[in-house]
Order: structure tokens, then sequence, then C-alpha cells
């Protein structure tokens, strides 16, 4: 059976682990080849960084970090942050990453997630998806990565879900927003009503607090994976002890 | 040492790393001339097979590898390509072991099949290795004589086949931790 997925995601600003809450007052949490190496032996499926400063400041990642963490551990990971084309996107794979998450480019230019998925394969192709419950409806917002930059695209989250795939995505990150960082569980409607239409994996984002918390996710909205950061990184909860917990809620995770 | 091909696929950097962790002295391969001395080939194979099969053409690579005698390890579409046929663009293969590469077609299933998932073997050389593997994949292989290694999703497929020096594997041993390094370790013992 294919098992779900706990993905810690690193949130890399110059060469440091940071977290902030929702997407403000960064603090550095850490070192992102150590923390790849712990997570990796304690078990973690994947891993996702995310380059805050290349994607808010338009520059690219330094790509030598990519080839550090490729050398140093054996589990899948993807690169997020100020991938904007195709040869950029070569550049982070052949550096090592399995796969590369787009978000406000794929939006800028929804052609290039078919590029992508044509040149490199639907299985290296992530669409990060930035949802917002603007008390009517569920809206997908642009350069979240600083509050100054933050917009609204002006289109539903479930429509562009669809196009997305549409357009040869390989998976989906729906991150929300509302939940991001403040530990009260993942947007369980939302990530449901998602699960509807997405036929590609879901990977659930924001909110992660409680191991009850990822078993709700995973039993009601019935997403492939849950990624979260600060209660990892706070050492909250260990990946090994979630693990554990899941397993004995009859959730097939890897061991 | 071994030869890695290089076709194209964008992980052959992980391959190699998983090589050299394994302190495995490899060399990637992109002239033919320079698998003469290998005591083993690795095919990595990542993207579409056509795009492998194209680069394999390109580098004349498809006669040296029809004709190797000594082990080769194919992985992911490097596997897929040892067929005789892809529907992923109706791609001709190699033709080293009979079948086809199927798309998985199930309504409720998601595509890719992405994640860890668990792999019986059913070999001696491999019997320890039964576990969780990393697939990322949207086409398999039907389970047939050569089947030496089966997953399920959906349908039952094939994650390990061997026919003479002939290894493919659906799932990615660069990218499954210990029990990858574990499975790379077993194939190169059959050197």
């Amino acid at each position: 059976m294919l098992t779900k997925r706990i993905i810690p995601c690193l949130d890399v600003k110059n060469g440091k682990v940071v977290k902030g809450v929702q997407f403000k007052n960064h603090r550095i949490v850490g070192d992102p080849i150590k923390l790849a190496a712990k997570y990796s032996e304690e078990n973690a499926d994947e891993l996702v960084f995310y380059d805050i400063y290349s994607s808010v400041e338009s520059k690219s990642v330094s790509l030598s970090w990519i080839n550090d963490i490729a050398q140093n551990i054996n589990i899948p990971f993807c690169v997020a942050g100020g991938i904007k084309n195709i040869k950029k996107a070569k550049e982070v794979l052949y550096m090592g990453a399995d796969k590369v998450s787009i978000n406000t480019p794929a939006i800028e230019n929804p052609e290039l997630i078919t590029e992508l998925a044509k040149t490199f394969g639907s299985q290296c192709v992530v669409i990060g998806i930035d949802s917002f419950f603007n008390q009517k409806n569920y809206v997908v917002h642009a350069k979240t990565g600083s509050t100054k930059s933050r917009y609204e695209v002006g289109k539903n989250t479930l429509d562009w879900v669809k196009e997305v795939q549409d357009r040869g995505a390989g998976e989906i990150v729906l991150n929300c927003m509302n939940r991001d960082g403040v530990k009260e569980g993942y947007d369980i409607d939302q990530l449901a009503m998602i699960r509807e239409v997405c036929k590609v994996p879901l990977i659930a984002s924001g909110g992660a607090g409680e191991k009850e918390h990822f078993k709700k996710v995973f039993k009601i909205s019935n997403v492939d994976g849950a990624l979260a950061a600060s209660v990892f990184h706070d050492n909250k909860i260990s990946i090994e002890e979630l693990k554990n917990y899941l397993k004995k809620q009859k959730i097939g995770v890897r061991k | 040492m071994i030869a890695v091909i290089d076709c194209g696929g964008a992980n052959l950097r992980s391959v190699s790393y998983a090589l050299e962790n394994l302190n495995i002295d490899y060399q990637i391969c992109k002239k033919k001339e320079q698998v003469i001395n290998s005591s083993a080939m690795i095919i990595p194979g990542v993207g579409a097979a056509k795009n492998v099969m194209n680069n394999l053409k390109k580098q004349n690579f498809i006669n040296i590898i029809k004709e190797y005698k000594k082990p080769v390890l194919g992985i992911c579409v490097g596997m897929q390509i040892f067929y005789e046929f892809s529907e992923e663009e109706d791609q001709k293969c190699l033709g080293l072991i009979p079948g086809k590469i199927k798309r998985f077609n199930k309504n409720n299933l998601t595509i890719p099949h992405m994640g860890w998932n668990e792999v019986i073997f059913n070999d001696d050389s491999f019997n320890e290795c039964n576990g969780y593997y990393y697939f990322a994949n949207s086409y398999y292989a039907d389970v047939n004589k050569f089947t030496v290694g089966k997953c399920s999703y959906g349908n039952t497929f094939s994650a390990f086949v061997r026919k003479d020096n002939f290894f493919g594997v659906q799932f990615h041993p660069e990218k499954s931790s210990k029990k990858g390094s574990k499975f790379l370790m077993q194939f190169l013992k059959q050197l």
C-alpha cells in the first residue's frame, strides 16, 4: 500500500532555516543540511526547501546548497522559491533536487507548468498554492513571502487546482493561509473539498500543531501527505513518535 | 568501475551520490567507449521513455546495452525501456524483456504513483530487501514470469524484474534511504 507522507518543510533564508508566523517575523531555527540529515534519519518521507529570500527578492536560489543536500540525504526533496523558467528548473533538478515547486511564477505564466511537465515529466513538477479564505470564498494569493508583496490574484482556489493539473502538475501543495503557523490544525474542510477534484497527489500545508491534526487530515481530507515546519523544528512532535501514533490509528505510514 | 549512463535523466547526481556513499567506484558515461572497462552498468531514468530512448540512440548506446554481458541495473524509466513498448508517447523500447509499459488508469487512483510503497521480493539474492521504497511513476509493467519483486497500486505491478544479466527496478533505490542502499549493495554483490 502507498503510505501517507510526512514532509518537514524547511524555510531557507540566507542559508539558514527560519520560521515565521503567517509569513512574518522570521527567526532562525537551524542549519539546512544538519536538519535535513536529522529528519532523514528519523524517517521523514520527503523534505521541502523553500527559499524565502529568492522568492521575495526576485533572486534565484543559490545552487550549491542543493548539491550539499543531495550529497547528504537519500530521501526525495523538493526545492521551491524563485524558479521562474525552464532553465532555472533544470539547474535545480540537475543539482540533485527531485522536484521543483512553483507558485507565483505559475500564476503569472501558467504555460510554464505545461512546459515543465513536458520537459521533465509531471513527477518533477509540484505546484504550490496559497489559498486564503476571505470569509466568502477560497481564493489564490501570490507573492506571499512578505505582507508587502502579497496580493490576491483573482482566481478561485478550486479553479486553479483544476487548471494546474490539466496543465500537467504532478503534485499540489495546498497551503491554507488562514492556518499557517497558528497550530490549530489543518483546514480539513477546504482540503476535503479540493481532494474531490484533485487527481494528482495532494499535500496539506498550514496549521499542524498536534499529532491529532495529522490523523484528521489523512482520515477526513484523504490527502497524500502532510507538510509541517515548526512542530518538527521546535521538537514538539518527533517524526518517529508521530508515525507510531498514526500507525496505531490504522493509517499506513513507512516505518 | 560501474558505468552510470548519462541518458538525460535528472537523477544522475542522486545515483552518483548513492554510489559514492557506498564507496563504489563509478564513472558517468556519455560515450560508448567509456563503458568498456566497467563491471556493471546503471541506467538511471527520469522523465519519459521517448526522451531516454532518444538519448541512448544519439549516444550509440542501444547495441552496447543489448550486447552487454555483465549486470545492468535500470532504474524507473531505465527499467521501463527494457520492455518491448511503452504506451507513454507510443515508444518502441529495447525489447529485452517481453511485455509493455502501461499507464495506471483506475478512476480512484491519484497519478503519479508518488511516495513510499511496499515491495515484496521473490528472489533468493534479494529476499532480505523487503520493505518500503520510493516511487514516482505514472506508468508500470505488469507482473510477468521475470518479475522478482511485486508492489501494489490499484493492481499488482512489477517493482523488480530480472532476466539474464538485466535487473530493473520501478522504484528509486538512490532515494529510498537505508533500504535503497541495501538494495544497491545486493545488486553490486551480483558482480
